[in-house]
């Protein structure tokens, strides 16, 4: 029996679970890893980062090539999209890194399960996959089970003409006009993919403004140039009724506020409201496991559930919804399960929205600062100011940083611009050392770079940009 | 070929100065000799002379800097030489043995680069500034509260900040000069230091106005001095310390020194504060000869020019405060001499004479401050009496009775 007993089973191979996993190994401790879906990667790698990125640098190739070519001087006679093409090259992309996870988790020695896990007693689970059910025991479980697809009531999904983003991922053609409902990261990001590629897309939104969670100037700037690129918006509108029929979706929508119904048509509706905590099958109130109102797995400070010996991390405890965060988080508990000190500095987690131009940022808005009373200092640059992106011809945009008004120290930075994701690694690593504006101005960035607009926002803290 | 103005050696444990006033500005013409620039330092101010003639092209160090021995104030071209144009005022020169070099990595980690360069625009301890930045990293916050709070830790010539409280519409400040605080550490040294006590007697002048009024005029004539009170109160003081030598000593340490010489420091009030100079060998000085060393002393205090040799080494002191008006008064001990005595103003007085009678006398209220630990009583008290009888009787101090 001494195969199926490990020090550690993590339940979920998402990004959490994996590197939960993997860590775990590294740190000696025996480790065996439940996934059911029959790859690893999670939402993340299958159904969500990976193949809308891919999707996101393909269509933009196209809108690129249709809209910007002509500026480089570089003209063609016929341009079309070959959907399967695209998606067949999105689909190798994913199975690549999925089997890539478990060629890490072979290096690792983490022993990789598939089926469905359920916990039926403390440290016991009974795994149940195509040859059956197995029982295996460990001294720590960690749950990773992640999240799916929130539903909304009155709109169901059939992934054929009601999608989920799992079908605005896989879409045999291109929608003549797709109606995305909820203009957070997801609905704005499959948007522009279809936009991109021919579709009408209108984007229906409950509150008042796009990227809800966002600093205020950049979702009214993201909204901006969205509009440009095509994309209409309906704002403070819920929808409440979906009728499909013979290929045709007929949307009831009312003002978020109340008041006059009216119709929309669209051949494919996206739900992107937002995602839920996944435990089904889990066995979480049997064993008396706590979840909150929400459905979210409540932990402590160091992941515990309330159930000694069951812990968990990633989507399913809530936080911030990203496959970072859930990383973090599996570095962390594997540590502490090994004795030593694993912590996640959930201040300085960055998020990114795969637009284009595309949006990063790290720390707190402008709106939470002034809500807490914060006394700050802003320092705004745009790219239209750098020399890099306008000799890429990538300008829009701008980078925003905020700061103590009295220590100098970077308390948030936004992005909106080319390469803002990885641009935000700077401040995000800055914020980690406890760094002050006038650091970031201080530290030499190459030329010509992107990164320059990180620094001259800097100098803009102490109104004393350079370039603007 | 250009010279340069270096700071001269001070004095005695004078390690630093403050530039008090540039009398010259780039571009004047300067003589050799001809003093360029005064420096105030805890004893005296003191003037630095151009040590060539030519041009005054640069000041490297400005008003109210600090500066140690040797340091490079200014520069002097060549005669005629055109002056070298410096831009607007140069920042503090740091004194050398105090120059931060880059601030020292604290637990391995350096300070952030605003911190850094807060450091150093402060001439600040970075060891003393506790970090809050990730594994104790100085942060550019942590140097802004350093600075804000008064001047604890930092080396002694950085930036103290004013005191956190509002200004007052009422108050004026003032920041003490550098004379007025060692005046004032002095003070207190004296204080915590000895066990000091004071005995009073009263002297009447009657004898000693009358001898003045006598021979001034012709003292004057002869010795071109002024035949003043000092020189009686010098002497008779002599007089009594020689019979009182504990007066004339000094504890150092567990040992008590007593001296052989009798060097007498004499109190002069100046603007800026009051000044000591010493009469050597008074001794062996005449009258004349106290007077106008005394004299002499009191011009050089008024205009400023008293060396710090000329304060030092002193081993008995008077103190004058009845030209202030003072009637009575405990003076405080000019370390670190054992004794002071104190003048006070003469006031007619109704006095019960020998016979009985009353009589309007002039009287003097004279006091003695004394270390008790090198003076007992007995000896402070006689000694007192018989600068009392020298002073009632001068021809006491003639016939050394």
């Amino acid at each position: 029996m001494s195969e199926n007993n490990f020090d550690v089973v993590v339940v979920g191979g998402g990004p959490g679970g994996y590197v939960a996993a993997i860590r775990a190994a590294q740190l000696g401790l025996k480790t065996a890893c439940v996934e059911s879906r029959g790859s690893l990667g999670g939402t993340c790698l299958n159904v969500g980062c990976i193949p809308s990125k891919a999707l996101l640098q393909s269509s933009h190739h196209f809108a690129a090539a249709q809209h910007e070519f002509a500026h480089h001087g570089i003209k063609f006679s016929k341009l079309e999209v070959d959907l399967a093409a695209m998606m067949a090259r999105k689909d190798k992309v994913v199975s690549g890194l999925t089997k890539g996870i478990e060629g890490l988790f072979k290096k690792n020695k983490v022993t990789y399960i598939v089926g469905a896990g359920r916990l039926t007693a403390p440290g016991t689970i009974a795994v149940t996959g195509k040859d059956g059910e197995q029982t295996i025991t460990a001294k720590s479980i960690i749950i990773a089970t992640g999240s799916e697809v929130t539903p909304l009531p009155g709109v169901e999904i059939d992934e054929k003409h009601i999608i989920s983003s799992t079908g605005a991922l896989a879409l045999g053609a291109v929608p003549k006009h797709m109606v995305v409902i909820g203009a957070g990261v997801i609905g704005l990001e499959l948007g522009s993919v279809w936009r991109r590629l021919g579709a009408e897309v209108t984007v229906v939104e409950f509150l008042d403004r796009a990227l809800p969670l966002n600093d205020g100037e950049v979702s009214k700037q993201m909204q901006r140039i969205l509009e440009k690129q095509g994309i209409k918006f309906k704002m403070g509108t819920k929808v409440t009724a979906a009728k499909s029929h013979k290929g045709e979706v007929t949307l009831t929508l009312e003002p978020a506020k109340g008041g006059a119904a009216e119709e929309m048509k669209a051949d494919s509706v996206l739900v992107a409201i937002g995602r839920r905590p996944f435990t089904n099958g889990l066995g979480l109130s049997e064993l008396g496991v706590e979840i909150d109102n929400r459905g979210f797995v409540k932990v402590d400070g160091h992941f515990r559930t309330n159930v000694p010996g069951i812990y968990a991390i990633g989507d399913v405890i809530g936080g911030a919804m990203l496959a970072h965060k859930a990383e973090e988080e599996g570095v962390a508990i594997a540590e502490i399960l090994a004795g030593q000190a694993g912590h996640v500095n959930y201040d300085v987690i960055p998020a990114v929205v795969y637009t284009h131009p595309e949006v990063a940022s790290v720390g707190r808005t402008e709106e939470q600062l002034k809500a807490d009373g914060v006394a700050y200092k802003s320092g705004k640059f745009p790219f239209m100011a750098n020399s890099r992106a306008r000799a890429i011809d990538d300008a829009d945009g701008f980078v925003k940083i905020l700061a103590d008004a009295k220590t100098d120290r970077i308390l948030g930075a936004h992005i909106i611009g080319p390469m803002a994701g990885d641009l935000i690694a700077e401040v995000v690593m800055g914020m980690e050392f406890g760094a002050a504006a006038e650091d970031i101005a201080r530290t030499c960035h190459a030329h010509p770079g992107l990164g320059e607009a990180v620094k001259e926002a800097a100098l803009a803290v102490d109104a004393r940009a350079i370039h603007m | 070929m250009s010279t340069q103005i270096v700071v001269p050696a001070l004095g005695e444990s004078v390690s630093e100065a403050t530039i008090a006033k540039w009398f010259k500005q780039v571009g004047d013409i300067v003589a050799a000799d001809e003093p360029i620039v005064e420096l105030e330092t805890d004893k005296v101010t003191v003037e630095v002379p151009a040590p060539s003639a030519g041009t005054l092209s640069e000041i490297l160090v400005e008003t109210g800097a600090t500066v140690g021995v040797g340091a490079v104030l200014g520069v002097i071209g060549a005669a005629g030489a055109a002056a070298a144009v410096k831009p607007a005022a140069v920042a503090a020169v740091k004194v050398p043995e105090l120059a931060v070099a880059a601030p020292a990595a604290v637990g391995g980690h350096p300070p952030a680069p605003s911190a850094r360069k807060l450091i150093e625009e402060n001439s600040l301890d970075a060891a003393a500034i506790s970090g809050t930045g990730k594994d104790g990293r100085i942060t550019k916050g942590d140097v802004l509260s350093t600075l804000e709070k008064p001047a604890a830790a930092p080396a002694p010539v950085a930036a103290a900040p004013a005191a956190p409280r509002a200004p007052d519409v009422r108050e004026q400040r003032v920041k003490m000069t550098r004379l007025r605080k060692r005046i004032a550490e002095r003070l207190k040294e004296a204080q915590n230091t000895a066990a000091m006590l004071t005995t009073f007697n009263e002297v009447d002048m009657t004898a000693l106005n009358a001898l003045r009024s006598q021979y001034k005029d012709a003292f004057e004539k002869k010795h071109g001095t002024k035949l003043g009170f000092m020189s009686f109160f010098v002497k008779a003081c002599v007089t009594a310390l020689k019979e009182w030598p504990a007066v004339n000593g000094e504890l150092v340490g567990d040992e008590l020194v007593y001296k052989n010489f009798y060097d007498i420091g004499v109190a002069v009030g100046t603007p800026s504060g009051l000044v000591v100079p010493v009469v050597r060998e008074a001794d062996k000085l005449s009258f004349a000869g106290v007077e106008s060393t005394i004299a002499g002393y009191g011009k050089k205090a008024r205009d400023g020019k008293l060396t710090i040799d000329e304060m030092t080494g002193g081993t008995f002191t008077i103190s004058n405060g009845g030209v202030y008006g003072s009637l009575m008064s405990t003076p405080i001990l000019n370390t670190p001499q054992s004794a002071i005595l104190g003048m006070h103003k003469t006031m007619l007085r109704p006095m019960v004479m020998a016979d009985g009678s009353i009589q309007a006398r002039p009287m003097m209220y004279l006091a003695l401050s004394y270390d008790h630990r090198i003076i007992d009583g007995r000896e402070a008290v006689s000694f007192l009496v018989r600068v009392k009888e020298c002073i009632e009787d001068p021809q006491r101090i003639l016939l050394d009775m």
